[in-house]
């Protein structure tokens, strides 16, 4: 949904070789790192998602890094209250709420990233910054561990969790200047993990 | 807490095969100020937060022309990018997203047919739809002369402001201030808010237009026309309730960078991000 071309545009801007797969078949994930982006909706993420969980799940197992971007993030946990009828992918245990603030939602702009896993790979290198946020919900991890960065919006949200080698950023990394894609370059530069 | 965002906007049209940026004062005489994606990606390095695309040329024969300019556009900027001119549908809406646009503006089509605020923000989410309005003052000696607008009170006297399309070149009648509270309950993510009494003119944003809109909606307003000075960036910051301020002239002639922009608002207070 719509960012999916920015986000071709960021890694081929860092010299990747992309590949925007449309049939699951055609995933080689031996050889690969898999990014599920997404803006929208909850219930048409997943939908559009569906041709491809058993292979993300393949992909989980076998240690390949998996970034997950907003919505592609979100699919991350059991469910959303954005679309009841729906169930998440379950990765991580948990759910995507509402973001309760007196603030002006959705919340859309440029907010801090106040990194807590200054350890967590994708973050390598980078001191807290701004980056660019555009969504109403938020995920609340069961497991307070996982959260790898958080933002202040009139209460906590949830920026990034980090559980193996499975990324999540609720923020655009490809839409967030330098900062952005640095934490993309570093994510290119994760390797399958094979003690998992 | 969020940033105020600066944002440099691009009026782009095909006068010659590459595209051109070109500069109007007050929707009128037109001068030419770039190739447009060199000056997105000059604007995006030196810290824009967000770059507006906007194709006046509304001729719908050469629209696959701009969307390769868009594209080429896209490629070089890493921070929102925005396209606005001539989206009449949801399809026109898919080919700018998938040329590489974070959101689309939209204004004449919305006017003539406000369910399209509502299809765009379901379909691609309301982050994606943000709704362009043009306002032009209209000045009544008393209130009761416009009964069914909102008139408001300027130093120059009472006035209500009517919505423009076609790029300022018909008037509906439709209130600018009723209609951006009503493309908030359809969805709209943002409103971009151009005076056009201010466009081009260098003499600083209505503060009274974009004051009395923002103050009446939840959503972000985009404060645009009128740019000269740094003074009328954080005028608009600090006297209404504007999150973004848009400009072209001080930057497409060199007037101010975002950088010094930016260095000027931190020192006066002004959340900004700076890289």
């Amino acid at each position: 949904m719509g960012n999916i071309r920015s986000v071709y545009n960021a890694f081929k801007y860092l010299k990747a070789e992309v590949d925007v797969v449309e049939n699951p078949q055609k995933l080689e994930l031996e050889k690969s790192l898999l990014v599920i982006p997404g803006v929208g909706a909850f219930e048409d993420g997943i939908k559009n998602l569906q041709p491809f969980i058993p292979k993300i799940f393949e992909a989980i197992d076998l240690g390949v890094p998996v970034l997950g971007i907003c919505i592609g993030f979100q699919m991350f946990f059991e469910e959303s209250e954005e679309s009841k009828n729906v169930k998440g992918l379950g990765l991580i245990k948990g759910k995507v709420v509402k973001i309760k603030t007196k603030l002006k939602l959705p919340h859309i702009g440029w907010n801090r990233l106040e990194i807590v896993k200054p350890n967590c790979p994708i973050f390598r290198g980078i001191e807290d910054g701004y980056v660019y946020f555009a969504h109403s919900y938020h995920a609340i991890p069961e497991d307070k561990n996982v959260i790898a960065a958080k933002t202040e919006y009139g209460c906590n949200v949830t920026a990034a969790v980090w559980k193996d080698n499975l990324y999540g950023v609720q923020f655009h990394p490809e839409k967030s200047g330098r900062i952005g894609l640095k934490i993309l370059k570093n994510f290119l530069g994760l390797e399958v993990n094979h003690a998992l | 807490m969020l940033c105020k965002r600066i944002i440099p906007c691009l009026d782009c049209d095909l006068a010659v095969p590459e595209g051109r940026v070109v500069k109007g004062v007050e929707f009128k005489q037109i001068r030419y100020a770039g190739i447009p994606w060199q000056l997105a990606k000059k604007y995006y390095e030196d810290g824009a937060d967000e770059i507006v695309f906007l194709d006046i040329t509304a001729s719908h024969e050469r629209r696959e022309t701009m969307i390769h300019i868009i594209e080429k556009t896209a490629e070089n900027v890493f921070v929102p990018l925005t396209v606005g001119g001539g989206i009449r549908t949801v399809e026109d809406a898919k080919k700018v997203f998938n040329a590489g646009a974070d959101k689309v503006s939209i204004n004449t089509a919305a006017i003539q047919n406000p369910n399209l605020v509502n299809e765009i923000s379901k379909y691609f989410g309301s982050q994606a739809c943000v709704v362009a309005i043009d306002a032009k003052r209209r000045y009544v000696k008393s209130p009761d002369e416009a009964e069914d607008k909102i008139v408001v009170k300027t130093s120059e006297g009472y006035c209500w402001f009517e919505c423009s399309i076609y790029g300022g070149r018909k008037f509906t009648g439709v209130d600018a201030i009723k209609w951006a509270m009503e493309v908030e309950e359809r969805g709209a993510g943002e409103i971009l808010l151009t005076s056009m009494d201010r466009d081009g003119t260098v003499e600083g944003y209505d503060l009274i237009l974009t004051g009395e809109v923002s103050r009446r909606v939840n959503i972000p307003v985009i404060a645009s026309g009128g740019c000269g000075t740094l003074k009328h960036i954080y005028e608009v910051f600090t006297k209404t309730q504007a999150t973004a301020a848009l400009a072209a002239s001080i930057f497409h002639y060199g007037t101010y960078s975002i950088k010094e922009v930016k260095e000027y608002l931190a020192g006066r207070g002004v959340r900004v991000r700076l890289e």
